[in-house]
C-alpha cells in the first residue's frame, strides 16, 4: 500500500444543536502514516474529540459529515456493516478518557478480554486466556490470573486503562485512536500508560492518534502534532518544532499559558477570553477575538491552512510574527547576539 | 510574627470498613502551620489524603484524632452550633474543582454572592449592592450576566462565580481543592493570575490542594508532599523542586511532561 495510512481530507462534521445543525469539525485535513504518531491538541470545543469519532464512525446520532476519511486507501463511508467490523475491532483500535464507559460493568475481565478474541479472531478459549494474560503482564498487570478473575469496579482507573489498552493491542491494529487517555489518571500513571502505548508503536509498529489537551504531553510522545481551534487545524509540525518555534499565536499562548515546572513567574501570560466552539467563530480568522497580534485583515477571511517552515499554518501574519510570538525565542536570539 | 491561622498536630482519619473490609487510614499522623498571607500547596496522587485533610479543616470531615485548631479556635469533636458555623465560614472558605456541583443551579449569580454576604454581615440596602459589585469586579466576571443562572456560564465564569462566594464572607484562609483542575489551559492561566491578584490586594492565605505540580510551583511559597496519608517531604516550594529530597518527590516530578520529557516506565509491575 501506498499513501498514508490515514488519510483525513476537508473533514466536515455537524450535530444537531438545539434544534439546528451545528457545524463543530470545519474542513479539517490531516494524515497518519504507517507507524507514525500524530497529536490533535486544543481546548474545549476544539472539535478534537469528534475528528477522533468521526474516524471510528462513533459519532453520536443525527451527525452529518462530509470530505474524504480513508483507512488504507478503503473509504470509511462506503464500508458495510462486515467491513467497519473488521475496521473497528481489527484494523483501529480506541482508548477513551473513561475506560468504565467502554467496559462491561457486570462482566469479568476475562469475558471482556477473552470473548473478542475468540469472536474476532476466531482463537481457541484455552490460547486466548493464554494471550490475553501475556497482555496484562505487558502493559504492567502483575499477578493476570487474579485480575482476570475480577470485576471492572474492583480495579483502579490506571489499572482499568492498562486493560483496555491490552483490549485494544490484543487485535495488533495498525492504527490506535487515543482520546484523552491519561487525564483521568496521576502523573505517575499517566506516564506509564503513555511509555506504554510509545513501547507498542516502537516495537509493532502501530500507529497512534492521541487527542489531548496537554501540548507538552503531545509534544513528548507525538512525531507531529496539530493544534486546533474551533473545530478548525490552525498549526501542524513536527511536535519540537512546535514547541520550540510556534507559528500560530494560538499555538505560541497555548506554550506560554501553561506554568512551568523549572520556575514560578510573576504572572502567566494569558489570552483574553474562552476557547469558542467552531458553532460561535466569527467568519474570519476564529482565534481574531482573542489574539494580541489581530489585525483588520484578520477579521476579514478564513485564514488558509498554508506550507510553512516544514510545517502548516493559518495565520496571515505568520513570517512576520515569527519569534515574536514567543518570548523563549526572542531570548535564545538575544542571547545568541549577545555571544 | 505572623500569626498561625492552621495548627495541625497529629491528625488522623480513619474511616471504617464496611462489610468486614479493613479501616482505612486515609490520614496518619498530618502535621504542619499555615501563617496568616501564605499560600501552602498540598501536593499528592489520589488517595493520598490530601482531600481528606482539606475536608477536616472545613468541617466537612471529623479527624479521627490529633489537633486542628483553624484562626485560633480548637475544632472539636463535637458538632458546631450555627453561631460558630457562621464564624467557621468567615475563617476559612472552600473552592471546589467542579462548580457544576457547588453552585445551586436555580440561584442567579447575584443571588447567589447576595446570600453569602446577608449570612455573615448586616448591610444597608446600597452598601449590599456596592459589596457585590466589588466581588463580581474583583474576579473578573461580567456585570451584565448577574442575573445569569449556572448553566448559562462557562465553566471558567462558574470558577470565578465560585471564587466570589467564597470571597464574599472576607474569610482568612481560602482552600482550593483542585480548583483549576477541570478549567482550559488558557482559562486556568486566567484564573491563577486572578487567585494571584487577589491574594495582594487582600492578604488572604490559600491552601492549595492539588495532583498538578507545574500549578503547585506557580501558586505555592512551601509545599506539602503527601503520600498514603502522610507527608513525606516539606518545605520552600522553590527548594522542593530544585532539589527534591524524597525519591518519592522526585519521581513525581520526574512523571510531569515538559518539553523534552519521556514517559518511563517503571520496573516494577503493579500488582
Amino acid at each position: 500500500m501506498s499513501g498514508p495510512l490515514l488519510r483525513v481530507e476537508d473533514l466536515v462534521v455537524r450535530l444537531p444543536i438545539e434544534g439546528r445543525m451545528g457545524t463543530v469539525v470545519d474542513r479539517v485535513s490531516i494524515e497518519v502514516a504507517a507507524g507514525e504518531t500524530v497529536a490533535l491538541v486544543g481546548e474545549s470545543g476544539a472539535g478534537k474529540s469528534m475528528i477522533g469519532r468521526a474516524i471510528g464512525r462513533l459519532l453520536p446520532p443525527g451527525a452529518e459529515v462530509d470530505g474524504t476519511l480513508e483507512f488504507g486507501g478503503m473509504e470509511v463511508a462506503a464500508m458495510d456493516r462486515r467491513a467497519l467490523r473488521r475496521y473497528r475491532g481489527e484494523e483501529v483500535g480506541f482508548v477513551f478518557q473513561d475506560p468504565r464507559a467502554s467496559i462491561n460493568p457486570v462482566r469479568r475481565i476475562d469475558d471482556f478480554l477473552i470473548e473478542a478474541l475468540v469472536t474476532n479472531r476466531g482463537r481457541a478459549r484455552g490460547d486466548a486466556r493464554r494471550e490475553v494474560s501475556e497482555l496484562l503482564v505487558e502493559v504492567g498487570i502483575g499477578d493476570p490470573e487474579r485480575r482476570l478473575r475480577q470485576y471492572p469496579h474492583e480495579l483502579s482507573g490506571g489499572l482499568l486503562q492498562r486493560v483496555m489498552i491490552a483490549s485494544v493491542l490484543a487485535m495488533r491494529p495498525q492504527l490506535i485512536i487515543a482520546d484523552e487517555p491519561t487525564t483521568a489518571l496521576d502523573v505517575t500513571t499517566q506516564s506509564e500508560v503513555m511509555a506504554i502505548l510509545a513501547e507498542m508503536q516502537q516495537r509493532l509498529g502501530i500507529a497512534i492518534l492521541l487527542i489531548t489537551h496537554d501540548l507538552e504531553l503531545a509534544a513528548a510522545v507525538c512525531r507531529r502534532t496539530a493544534v486546533l481551534y474551533a473545530g478548525t487545524l490552525v498549526e501542524e509540525r513536527a511536535s519540537a518544532r512546535l514547541e520550540a518555534d510556534p507559528l500560530h499565536p494560538y499555538s505560541a499562548a497555548l506554550l506560554t499559558s501553561r506554568p512551568s515546572l523549572a520556575s514560578a513567574s510573576e504572572r502567566l501570560s494569558v489570552i483574553r477570553g474562552r476557547p469558542l466552539s467552531a458553532l460561535e467563530a466569527p467568519p474570519g480568522c476564529p482565534f481574531a477575538g482573542r489574539c494580541s497580534y489581530v489585525k483588520p485583515i484578520c477579521e476579514e477571511s478564513r485564514p488558509t491552512l498554508r506550507p510553512l517552515a516544514d510545517g502548516r499554518v493559518a495565520c496571515v501574519r505568520a513570517e512576520e510574527l515569527r519569534g515574536a510570538v514567543w518570548p523563549l525565542a526572542e531570548v535564545e536570539l538575544q542571547g545568541a547576539e549577545g555571544g | 510574627m505572623a500569626e498561625a491561622l492552621l495548627e495541625i498536630g497529629e491528625l488522623r482519619k480513619v474511616f471504617p470498613g464496611h462489610h468486614g473490609a479493613e479501616d482505612l487510614v486515609a490520614v496518619d499522623g498530618v502535621s504542619f502551620e499555615l501563617l496568616e498571607g501564605e499560600s501552602v500547596a498540598v501536593v499528592g496522587e489520589s488517595g493520598s489524603g490530601k482531600t481528606t485533610v482539606a475536608r477536616m479543616i472545613v468541617g466537612l470531615e471529623r479527624a479521627t484524632s490529633g489537633r486542628l485548631v483553624v484562626c485560633g479556635r480548637e475544632r472539636g469533636g463535637r458538632r458546631a452550633r450555627p453561631g460558630e458555623r457562621q464564624r467557621r465560614g468567615r475563617d476559612v472558605q472552600m473552592v471546589f474543582q467542579d462548580p457544576y456541583l457547588s453552585l445551586d443551579r436555580r440561584q442567579s449569580v447575584e443571588s447567589g454572592i447576595l446570600e453569602i454576604l446577608d449570612l455573615h454581615f448586616r448591610l444597608t440596602e446600597s452598601e449590599r449592592g456596592a459589596r457585590l459589585a466589588e466581588l463580581i469586579d474583583q474576579v473578573g466576571f461580567d456585570r451584565r450576566k448577574a442575573a445569569a443562572k449556572p448553566a448559562r456560564l462557562s465553566g471558567g465564569e462558574r470558577q470565578r462565580v465560585s471564587i466570589a462566594r467564597a470571597l464574599a464572607a472576607r474569610p482568612r484562609l481560602v482552600i482550593l481543592d483542585e480548583a483549576v483542575a477541570a478549567l482550559d489551559v488558557s482559562i486556568q492561566a486566567q484564573i491563577l493570575n486572578l487567585l494571584a491578584d487577589i491574594r495582594q490586594q487582600t492578604n488572604v492565605s490559600y491552601l492549595f490542594v492539588s495532583h498538578d505540580l507545574a500549578v503547585v510551583r506557580q501558586v505555592s511559597d512551601r509545599v506539602l508532599v503527601m503520600r498514603d496519608g502522610q507527608i513525606v517531604e516539606r518545605g520552600a516550594t522553590e527548594t522542593v523542586f530544585r532539589q527534591p529530597g524524597e525519591e518519592y518527590t522526585r519521581s513525581l516530578l520526574e512523571c510531569a511532561p515538559r518539553p523534552g520529557w519521556k514517559p518511563k516506565r517503571r520496573i516494577r509491575v503493579q500488582s
